[in-house]
């Protein structure tokens, strides 16, 4: 079936709301106006006010609502149109939501589930742009996930809603109007493990969400000078799964990570640390990475684009890799 | 609400009209040059709110303070940031009042003490309330205007913001623009109690409502407050009820309110009404309006050339100003 990212997430929301009377959805504009991103569209009508709740600008607030919401025994799913409007919200979501199970010895535990954008690209300047999705992934108490295909747009959030802790769920803008072809077949049990998007011999490119396309790209571009490159998307942020990483790069015995997020404190050097911890002896080359500039996102194009991941610099680093050895 | 002041003296009544025509056809302008890709990113136009930019900032001196939201447009050239500038900053070139960096929703001027420019709903209210605190801890005498949407009202903080204002009497007015949306959410959607100016009350901040599309009623009540303020160093409160005729941003279809209520409050339009008033009492002929038009035609042509004729900043300037003194 021909779809795009927005339309699976779409159907995804549907499907959620269809099949289980305890889930609603709740954010910012998300009934009248549509969603920001134009993502649940329509839903209002289809689902009425009680079920797609247009909340007030209060992060904090309604993010809060979603958690006792959970507690009640509902199945909330939270949009905050933003990860950097995320911040507003932070201490519920760090210090409520992925505390409680522990707090009250095993008691209570919070089902619900936050979506929000992530990713630079559109030239919307600093504040709305960034990618802080390894913070979340800093915090035990949370599962971080981040659809970047079709499918797992359309089957993430299924699996989310299954879960009983607390999900974060992050969608890279960039992927919204990408169109596709959408196999329905594949088994939605899978989406908790990182899976292996093109396989390859000589290098591992590591990454997740919206970069997948450029390092897809990037291996592309590699194979034809000679290169044979393995994509690894995580899909998980946390946990991450080690096994499938290790695995990769146990084979090809060179790793890039590609990660949007500032390169200091990035889920790239978590990644790389977990490599060099375990898999040291086995690399033919030092680790590297492909992350975004240390600058808050400027909003002229060029700088946007030259601070960002970009299948060239993906390529370029991969190269190098090649020409070291240890 | 405050009574509608009656008579309108000719040289301030016809700086008002002037400046509010500067504001809108600035921004039919950018509306233009976004339909030509020339500016990106989100656009916010103020279009039907100029009365309070244009009644309220003449009134703030030289050394106050100026916060506002991405709405900002009016406030930066009320505020005297050239209309050069600000173009060029929306085209992201680096002679832009923040050097590409920013754009639309980001516009800043030190010179004037133009602290933007905040893409966050609320996020300039605690600014607005630290500039205010250092004013009184160094015994200045300035005042900081500070201009939110009414959706920022539902923020928490909003109130954190009032509370502390109030309770360390900081020298900050607040200037909330009720145009009765916040992106496609009413009012009366979002509050339990509308009646906004009553919020600051509760605070026991002085407060009153004004009729925002009345540039004459805006102004009278932002003197009194900006007086209020300096002299007795508090803070004040101004809700000013106005509409946005156009959409939130450039991708807004606007699919939560009617277009005969759109076209009601098109009839109050602060520039139309103005220059009727203008005319009603002879201060003002066709001539005269043609000239204003005229006038301000060649200043939006010369800061578009100028915008044009910007320069994109080189990109091994990327790391630039992310650290003080260190680059
Ligand atoms: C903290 C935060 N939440 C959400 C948004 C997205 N957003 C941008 S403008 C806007 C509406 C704000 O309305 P209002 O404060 O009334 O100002 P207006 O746009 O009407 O001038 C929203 C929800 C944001 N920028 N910041």
């Amino acid at each position: 079936m021909k779809t795009t990212y927005r339309e699976a997430m779409r159907n995804a929301l549907r499907d959620a709301l269809q099949s289980d009377e305890r889930v609603f959805l709740m954010g910012e504009d998300v009934g009248r106006y549509g969603g920001c991103y134009a993502v649940s569209k329509g839903l209002l009508q289809e689902f009425g006010e009680a079920r797609i709740r247009d909340t007030p600008l209060s992060e904090s607030a309604f993010v809060g609502a979603g958690i006792g919401a959970a507690l009640g025994g509902m199945r909330p799913i939270v949009e905050v149109m933003t990860v950097n409007f995320s911040l507003l919200c932070l201490d519920q979501i760090v210090n409520t939501a992925a505390t409680l199970r522990h707090m009250s010895g095993g008691q209570f535990n919070v089902p619900v589930v936050l979506r929000m954008t992530t990713g630079a690209g559109r030239q919307l300047a600093a504040q709305h742009s960034h990618s802080l999705e390894c913070w979340y992934a800093h915090v035990p108490g949370l599962r971080v996930i981040a659809p970047a295909t079709l499918e797992d747009m359309r089957g993430m959030l299924a699996l989310a809603l299954e879960d009983p802790d607390p999900v974060i769920l992050f969608e890279h803008n960039a992927l919204y109007n990408m169109e596709g072809e959408l196999d329905e077949s594949l088994p939605v049990t899978e989406l908790r493990r990182a899976a292996v998007r093109r396989g390859g011999e000589d290098i591992s490119l590591i990454t997740y969400g919206g970069n997948l396309p450029k390092t897809l790209q990037a291996a592309e571009q590699l194979a034809q000078e000679g290169i044979s490159a393995e994509v690894v998307d995580l899909r998980s942020l946390r946990p991450l799964d080690e096994k499938t990483i290790l695995a990769s790069v146990r084979k090809t015995r060179r790793a890039v990570m590609v990660d949007e997020g500032w390169r200091s404190g990035s889920l790239a050097a978590e990644i790389g640390m977990r490599i060099a911890e375990q898999a040291f002896y086995d690399l033919d080359a030092p680790l590297s990475r492909v992350c975004t500039a240390e600058v808050p996102i400027p909003y002229a194009r060029h700088l946007e684009q030259a601070a960002l991941p970009q299948a060239e610099t993906i390529a370029a680093t991969a190269r190098e890799a090649m020409a070291r050895n240890v | 609400m405050t009574d509608k002041p009656s008579q309108i003296g000719r040289k301030q009544g016809l700086r008002w009209l002037r400046d509010m025509t500067r504001i809108r056809r600035m921004e039919e302008q950018c509306a233009e040059l976004y339909g030509q890709e020339k500016i990106r990113g989100f656009l916010h136009l103020y279009i039907g709110e100029e009365a309070v930019a244009a009644g309220c900032i003449p009134e703030l001196d030289k050394d106050d303070a100026v916060v506002a939201t991405y709405r900002e447009h009016g406030h930066a050239l009320m505020r005297g940031i050239a209309m050069d500038a600000i173009l060029a900053e929306m085209y992201g070139k680096r002679e832009g009042c923040s050097g590409g960096r920013g754009g639309s929703m980001h516009l800043f001027d030190a010179a004037t003490r133009f602290y933007g420019g905040n893409a966050i709903v609320s996020g300039g209210l605690p600014l607005a309330v630290g500039l205010a605190l250092a004013d009184k801890m160094q015994q200045r005498p300035g005042v900081t205007a500070c201009f939110f949407g009414e959706g920022a009202v539902a923020e928490g903080e909003f109130h954190e913001s009032l509370n502390l204002a109030a309770l360390w009497q900081l020298p900050v007015l607040f200037v909330c623009e009720n145009n009765l949306y916040a992106m496609g959410t009413a009012l009366a959607r979002s509050e339990s109690v509308t009646d906004i100016h009553q919020k600051a009350a509760a605070y026991g901040i002085f407060s009153a409502a004004v009729d925002g599309m009345d540039v004459m009623s805006v102004n009278t009540a932002m003197r009194d407050a900006v007086r209020r303020v300096r002299e007795q160093r508090v803070p004040a409160f101004l809700e000013m009820r106005t509409y946005r005729f156009r959409a939130h941003s450039m991708f807004d279809p606007e699919l939560y309110r009617s277009k005969e209520e759109v076209e009601q409050w098109k009839q109050l339009c602060p520039i139309a009404t103005l220059s009727a008033r203008l005319q009603a009492q002879q201060l003002l002929d066709r001539p005269g309006l043609e000239a204003i038009e005229k006038d301000v035609a060649e200043e939006i042509r010369a800061a578009t050339t100028f915008a044009e004729a910007g320069h994109w900043e080189p990109q091994e300037d990327l790391m630039k100003d992310v650290y003080t003194g260190r680059e």
